[in-house]
């Protein structure tokens, strides 16, 4: 059954991330070039609504959040190593697949690139564990914990922002 | 059919793809991500002609090489979007994308090459960071972790860096 929501679900997504027009190198290098900012309208507009319907249904006790530790030097360094080779191969994980989905096949490279980059990472893992991994690890912590404020008070500032930086991106034609 | 079709609002498709996430966590539980699946993948096929390998490697322990949620969600992500391109007339196979045929020639093994490079160096940094775009940027954002946020960052800076020095002054 699990199995079954989890295509579902893909699919679903799938078929909105082709709509969105996101599964494209050219849109994905667009917004890295600060050029055409499809995918960031695309993202932010999905955090945007997933994260008050989250936090509501958090509150009401009907879901569970799931946050990912922080450690600063493995967010830090693998958000900025995984950007480097996103630039390059211009799908991410998620949309190199919808891209073999709309006949982008060269986007079959990179999917055979990013398997062997988790086979890579496995060989690495040990080695990381005593490092990179120790560098700032502050667990499971949220913009509110952190702050000490209501995580309403800061999904009002958020919304307000994207809000803004969406306008200003209308604005600017991007 | 229209042969290219202009598509919807990324608003549109973002805030509903955004309803879809929030549906998947009420109904089965799950964040969306996909960058774990590459791990069970690779960890799938190095069985194939190394067995022990997967057995002794904490990672491939830690993430095993099965079928689980998130695998057949990023299946289901290609299926989608075939659905979608084949409804709509969009779909088109293509081994150069225009902007980088435009910048590099039409060579589509430069491009596999770029790709395949690109690939290996994004999945590294995607699993030490802990997730990609979609269970950092998407999940991890809306649920207001910091570690979203951060990854999310790294994944612009980074991105941004590489795509100037590919296409400096263009």
């Amino acid at each position: 059954m699990e199995l079954f929501f989890g295509l579902v679900t893909g699919v679903l997504f799938g078929f909105l991330l082709q709509r969105g027009q996101v599964l494209r190198y050219d849109k994905q290098l667009g917004a890295l070039r600060l050029k055409d900012m499809t995918i960031v309208k695309f993202m932010l507009s999905h955090i945007m609504v997933a994260m008050v319907g989250l936090y509501l249904l958090n509150d009401l006790g009907l879901v569970k959040l799931s946050i990912k530790s922080t450690v600063l030097g493995a967010n830090i360094l693998g958000g900025l190593i995984f950007g480097l080779g996103w630039g390059l191969v211009g799908y991410c994980p998620g949309t190199s697949v919808g891209a073999v989905g709309e006949g982008r096949f060269d986007a079959l490279w990179g999917i055979a690139g990013m398997l062997v980059g988790a086979a890579v990472f496995a060989r690495a893992y040990d080695g990381l564990l005593g490092t990179v991994y120790t560098w700032g690890d502050y667990g499971k912590i949220t913009l509110p914990s952190l702050l000490g404020i209501s995580h309403w008070l800061v999904i009002v500032v958020l919304l307000a922002a994207f809000a803004g930086i969406l306008r200003l991106l209308e604005r600017k034609g991007l | 059919m229209p042969t290219q079709s202009k598509g919807w609002s990324p608003y549109l498709a973002g805030a509903l793809s955004g309803l879809v996430s929030i549906g998947s966590v009420l109904i089965a539980g799950k964040y969306l991500g996909a960058s774990t699946t590459f791990v069970r993948g690779a960890g799938m096929a190095e069985r194939l002609y190394a067995p022990d390998v997967v057995t002794t490697l904490a990672y491939y322990i830690k993430e095993k090489p099965v079928f689980d949620w998130q695998f057949l969600f990023v299946c289901g992500i290609a299926a989608g979007a075939y659905l979608a391109a084949r409804l709509y007339g969009d779909f088109k196979v293509q081994l150069v994308p225009d902007t980088w045929s435009a910048r590099f020639g039409p060579s589509p093994w430069r491009r596999a090459a770029a790709a395949f490079v690109g690939g290996v160096i994004a999945m590294f940094g995607a699993r030490l960071a802990d997730g990609c775009p979609s269970g950092h940027g998407l999940s991890g954002m809306s649920q207001l972790a910091v570690s979203g946020y951060l990854a999310g960052a790294g994944f612009f800076i980074g991105g941004i860096v590489m795509a100037r020095l590919l296409y400096r002054g263009k």
